[in-house]
């Protein structure tokens, strides 16, 4: 039995361990982003008069919702190229994680727009402005202010779930982390050390968006609640 | 290349969907017990024990699932126990369902307006008392729709499994779908049980909610 902690055979991979965390940043940020579009899109479809529009953000939201990411991952990764659409690791990831963040984003977002005063929507169309104006310049911004915590939890839990990429060998930190465990046999002290950059991005992404928000919504609530 | 009928393909994911079910109902219940400790610390007088509490439920909040199954899986043996995937699935399941379990039952117990504590208090009863007999029954009715919510999370939280090597519903897709390259059928068929499980979960607690918030309402 090993009972001593070793630290220092992680030392030659720092590198590795960097690029990795370079690389989630980045999946991250872009994931986040499109995230975030696809779930404004998804949530002007799911609050829209079309019916079918309606239902069939729907399915897409309930089809998410209730798979693990690692089989919707699998699935576009595996699944769609066998059908004849090639994509890298890294696309097929960025593709799960964005189809994955876009659905929990539709259903937060909804929850906002439904949040809003049905009077706002009917002061707009009285001044004449088109569903489409109503929408980009009435309903989403306070809408999204209303979620934003929630939101901001939702882009934190798809960066954590980022981990599982490295299944389908997208060379993320936890790719470094099982590389270098490969190699120096220091399984715990590996994973206890990735483990706590994982904690601390999350508290970092919160710290973020939290001064993030403070620039996207200057006038309203989030100053007084923190 | 083995030969596989879809038929075949589905039985045997079946099959393997009980070892899901299984971790599934161990994980929550055994998350839900601690669950319930880290609660009563996070909630209780104690600064030290609500600082736990706390600093708990952030680390495994703030993690990835699948490091601290990793971190399990290794851990266990570093400390002596031998480890198989299914302990080490069963310990980082039991972390990651009691964090989130707590921080949920935390939010529900403070729901509870401060004066039903206070009237408590002038009556004599203990912090535990007050908890057991005034605050649960009320807390316990507002946490049914967001507990069974999370049950769904826990579910798919058990295919992460498959990763350190237990043989659950997603291991059996991949090990499927290496025997049969038929990647878009076997993992649209696990998807379809995984959905099969989770969805029933998610509308009972979308019902759950919405009759609690007529009860509140009227």
């Amino acid at each position: 039995m090993r009972t001593e902690l070793d630290f220092s055979s992680i030392l030659p991979y720092v590198d590795v361990l960097l690029a990795g965390l370079w690389l989630t940043i980045q999946l991250t940020l872009a994931s986040t982003a499109l995230g975030i579009l696809l779930g404004i899109a998804g949530a002007a479809g799911r609050t829209c008069r079309y019916r079918w529009v309606n239902k069939l953000t729907g399915a897409y939201v309930e089809a998410i919702r209730n798979t693990p990411f690692l089989i919707q991952l699998f699935f576009i990764y595996f699944g769609v190229s066998s059908v004849g659409v090639r994509l890298s690791a890294t696309e097929a990831a960025l593709l799960a994680l964005t189809i994955n963040l876009g659905a929990y984003a539709t259903e937060i977002i909804r929850a906002g727009i439904e949040a809003i005063h049905k009077g706002q929507v009917e002061a707009a169309q009285s001044l004449g402005l088109s569903p489409f104006q109503t929408f980009r310049h009435v309903i989403i911004l306070p809408a999204l202010e209303k979620v934003y915590p929630a939101l901001t939890s939702q882009c934190i839990i798809v960066m954590l779930g980022s981990a599982v990429v490295s299944q389908i060998s997208v060379e993320e930190l936890t790719f470094a982390a099982n590389f270098i465990q490969s190699r120096s046999f220091r399984g715990f002290e590996v994973y206890l050390v990735i483990t706590l950059a994982y904690l601390a991005l999350s508290i970092s992404m919160r710290q973020i968006f939290k001064i993030a928000g403070r620039y996207a919504f200057p006038n309203h609530r989030l100053r007084r609640d923190g | 290349m083995t030969e596989f009928t879809d038929w075949e393909i589905f039985r045997n994911l079946i099959m393997a969907a009980r070892w899901t079910i299984v971790l599934s109902l161990i994980a929550f219940l055994s998350g839900g017990t601690v669950g319930l400790l880290v609660m009563i610390l996070r909630t209780s007088g104690l600064v030290l024990a609500r600082w736990l509490a706390w600093a708990y439920i952030e680390l495994f909040q703030g993690t990835p699932l699948l490091m601290q199954l990793f971190l399990a899986f290794f851990g266990l043996g570093l400390i002596g126990f031998e480890v198989s995937a299914w302990s080490a699935a069963v310990v980082a399941l039991t972390l990651f369902t009691s964090a989130f379990l707590a921080e949920i039952w935390r939010g529900c117990v403070q729901a509870i307006p401060s004066g039903q504590w206070e009237a408590a208090n002038s009556l004599g009863m203990g912090f535990l008392q007050t908890l057991r007999y005034v605050i649960a029954p009320q807390a316990i009715r507002i946490a049914i729709p967001p507990t069974v919510g999370f049950s769904v999370q826990v579910v798919k939280g058990t295919a992460l499994t498959s990763i350190i090597g237990f043989v659950e519903l997603t291991k059996a897709g991949t090990m499927l779908n290496n025997a049969t390259f038929k990647p878009f059928t076997v993992f649209a068929m696990a998807a379809v049980i995984y959905f099969a499980i989770c969805y029933p979960l998610s509308v009972y607690a979308r019902h759950m909610e919405r009759k609690l918030n007529v009860a509140n309402n009227a």
